[in-house]
């Protein structure tokens, strides 16, 4: 049985449905993460479990307890905001006690444990600060502490990282996962950054609209995405104008050149898309897969890498892709004609939903 | 002939002599400021004391003081001391009705918050002396029939007073809200297992201090020289006191005023420091 069970979640705010059939099965010690443009319901379903709103239908149950008409309060459900939310009035090693006052601790258990998470948070020395005297990455790291000096059955982050700059939040980002790693809570973690949901956990759940687009180990989301959305959200992507040619033998026109891709389901004769990671494509050094020719339209120099634009025919698309700096490199001029290669099973048919295929995880991200 | 420079520096002052222009204007307006506030205050002292028109001659002198502070019959401290623990009892009264009201409209009720602006706005459209006629009537008889006794006038004057706090007490509490996230903050602590009276006394209260200290100083000086509520209830307090002594002393009720206004002064003083209790609090959030 997991350790935390949505089911059936549904949120009607009046007419509008933020959050529709809903549902997912976390395992202790599992991080999962929410992932999906603004106001695609992941909030809405981070505070049904924290019980800040109450599904309209549906069921959360917390290791074999259902929650779904708890207060806030009674839930023992650890809770981390994007503002920080630190008591303003209250020093560091209070913020950090709040939970445990409340639940009448001893006062000497109470410093202990303050102590302990100030260890764990790499911030010993800080405990009579106020918030305001902290830094926004520091704020962060006791809001954390907080939510875990009370010993939350399900730990909840609500885009932590998002009023941090680019460099505290990947060193936090890390430090979050190493710390509930050690821990090992239960963790759902709300996010619009892909980078952060593929980086951080142990799988996935893509939003949009209220809807959960699929559910997946990083590996498989970016990999294997089961609906245009998904590959569209999440990683770059080519797209291509592709006529199906013989859907039985995956063949497929691209502006009259021929490619191949598996386990086309459209009609001969009809149009789809075909999306293109950038780091399958490579510049053709011959040999076997799909070949396409183009002109380029632009090349940028990017330091460690060298972006390419290729243009495939007039109106077919355009493929986008990197190639690592070589001193010993010649730039290809724009306008100049190239071809570049990928091979069949990376070609990703987006009108018709893709069937993961199956794939050995034991090496994915982790 | 003048160089062009010169020329320049008179059409246009130089920015050093415009700042001194400014700071001159700036002195002038407060010098009147100062004059305007203070004049009177330094007329009524020198009034107070019989100086230069009293009958013991040109010489000042605390005679008209110790009329009304040493006698043994005098009511000025008696008074005066009512009207603190009246002014008191409305400043808890009026902060147990409001802080939970506004924070409550702020938090789940937004909507709601021009009708009960609307409502704090009370006691500016309907005169105290209708207000007063109303209470008195209402609560004259069954089933509240507090005017009875001079303890139920004086809870009747506490919540009359209490209404008349609301427009003051509403407004700095509610400026006071908004400068922090209720929101988060109220979430984080309930994420805690904090229930509601912990949230507002323990997260609400200490971070809106300083809007409830400008809620308290408005209410205590409202309270300490309010009159014609007081006097229609009856209630000894200092307002009506000072009204009496107007109408049979001379110069006693000029060393009242004076005594009264430093002894709120001072009142409020002691408000800020206690309230503030020597704490290093920031308003307006994390960060």
């Amino acid at each position: 049985m997991a350790f935390l069970t949505l089911t059936g979640i549904q949120k009607q705010f009046g007419s509008f449905t933020a959050v529709e059939d809903f549902n997912l099965e976390a395992e202790k010690g599992e991080f999962v993460s929410f992932l999906g443009p603004s106001g695609c319901g992941k909030t809405t379903t981070l505070r049904m479990i924290a019980g800040f709103e109450l599904p309209t239908a549906g069921s959360i149950v917390v290791n074999d307890e259902d929650i779904t008409h708890k207060s806030p309060n009674q839930r023992n459900v650890g809770m981390v905001f994007q503002s920080y939310a630190l008591f303003p009035n209250m020093t560091v090693a209070d913020n950090i006690g709040f939970g445990l006052k409340v639940r009448k601790q001893p006062a000497d258990q109470i410093r202990k444990r303050v102590t302990e998470l100030l260890e764990l948070i790499h911030l010993p020395d800080r405990a009579a600060r106020f918030p305001y005297q902290l830094s926004g990455g520091q704020q962060q790291r006791v809001a954390l502490a907080r939510a875990l000096a009370i010993e939350p059955q399900v730990l909840l982050l609500d885009e932590p990282l998002s009023a941090l700059d680019a460099k505290i939040r990947v060193s936090l980002r890390n430090e979050i996962r190493a710390i509930q790693r050690q821990l090992g809570i239960t963790t759902v973690y709300v996010t619009h950054d892909q980078e952060e949901a593929l980086s951080l956990s142990d799988r996935v759940v893509v939003m949009s609209e209220g809807r959960i687009e699929q559910i997946g180990t990083p590996f498989e989301i970016y990999n294997f995405p089961a609906t245009a959305f998904v590959a569209s959200f999440v990683g770059t992507l080519n797209l291509l104008q592709a006529t199906v040619l013989d859907a039985s033998s995956g063949r497929l026109s691209v502006d009259g050149q021929e490619i191949r891709a598996d386990k086309v389901s459209a009609a001969n004769g009809s149009t789809i898309s075909v999306a293109l990671r950038p780091e399958i494509v490579k510049i053709s050094a011959g040999g076997e897969g799909n070949a396409l020719t183009g002109a380029i339209e632009d090349v940028n120099f990017l330091g460690s890498i060298v972006r390419i634009r290729v243009r495939v025919g007039e109106g077919a698309g355009r493929i986008s892709f990197d190639t690592f700096n070589d001193p010993s490199l010649t730039l290809p001029s724009i306008g100049q004609s190239i071809t570049v290669t990928f091979p069949p099973e990376a070609c990703l048919l987006l009108d018709a939903a893709v069937a993961i295929p199956t794939v050995s995880l034991d090496t994915d991200e982790e | 002939m003048r160089a062009p420079g010169a020329l320049d520096s008179v059409a246009k002052p130089a920015p050093e002599e415009k700042r001194q222009r400014g700071a001159l204007w700036a002195w002038i307006v407060f010098g009147l400021g100062f004059l305007y506030f203070f004049l009177p205050l330094i007329a009524t002292i020198e009034f107070s004391l019989g100086h230069p028109t009293g009958p013991v001659g040109a010489e000042p002198s605390l005679q008209y003081y110790e009329n009304f502070l040493l006698k043994p019959d005098s009511e000025f401290f008696p008074r005066l001391g009512f009207s603190f623990v009246v002014a008191i009892a409305t400043i808890i009264l009026s902060i147990a009705i409001i802080v939970p009201t506004a924070y409550w409209v702020r938090l789940r009720l937004p909507r709601l918050r021009p009708i009960v602006e609307f409502v704090t706005l009370m006691p500016f459209v309907i005169p105290p002396v209708v207000a007063v006629f109303g209470l008195i009537r209402t609560f004259s008889g069954p089933p509240f029939p507090l005017m009875d006794t001079t303890f139920g006038s004086n809870i009747v004057l506490v919540g009359a007073y209490t209404i008349l706090s609301f427009p003051y007490m509403y407004r700095a509490v509610d400026t006071g809200l908004r400068a922090i996230d209720i929101q988060s903050l109220t979430e984080a602590a309930q994420s805690l297992g904090a229930g509601w009276p912990r949230i507002i006394v323990g997260v609400i209260f200490p971070n809106i201090r300083v809007a409830l200290l400008s809620g308290a100083f408005l209410t205590l000086a409202i309270v300490i020289g309010e009159y014609t509520m007081a006097s229609f209830l009856g209630s000894k307090t200092f307002g009506p006191y000072l009204s009496l002594l107007g109408q049979n002393r001379a110069f006693e009720p000029a060393g009242v005023s004076i005594i009264s206004f430093g002894l709120t002064w001072i009142a409020m003083g002691a408000i800020q420091f206690l309230g503030r209790g020597g704490q290093r609090i920031q308003v307006g959030g994390a960060r």
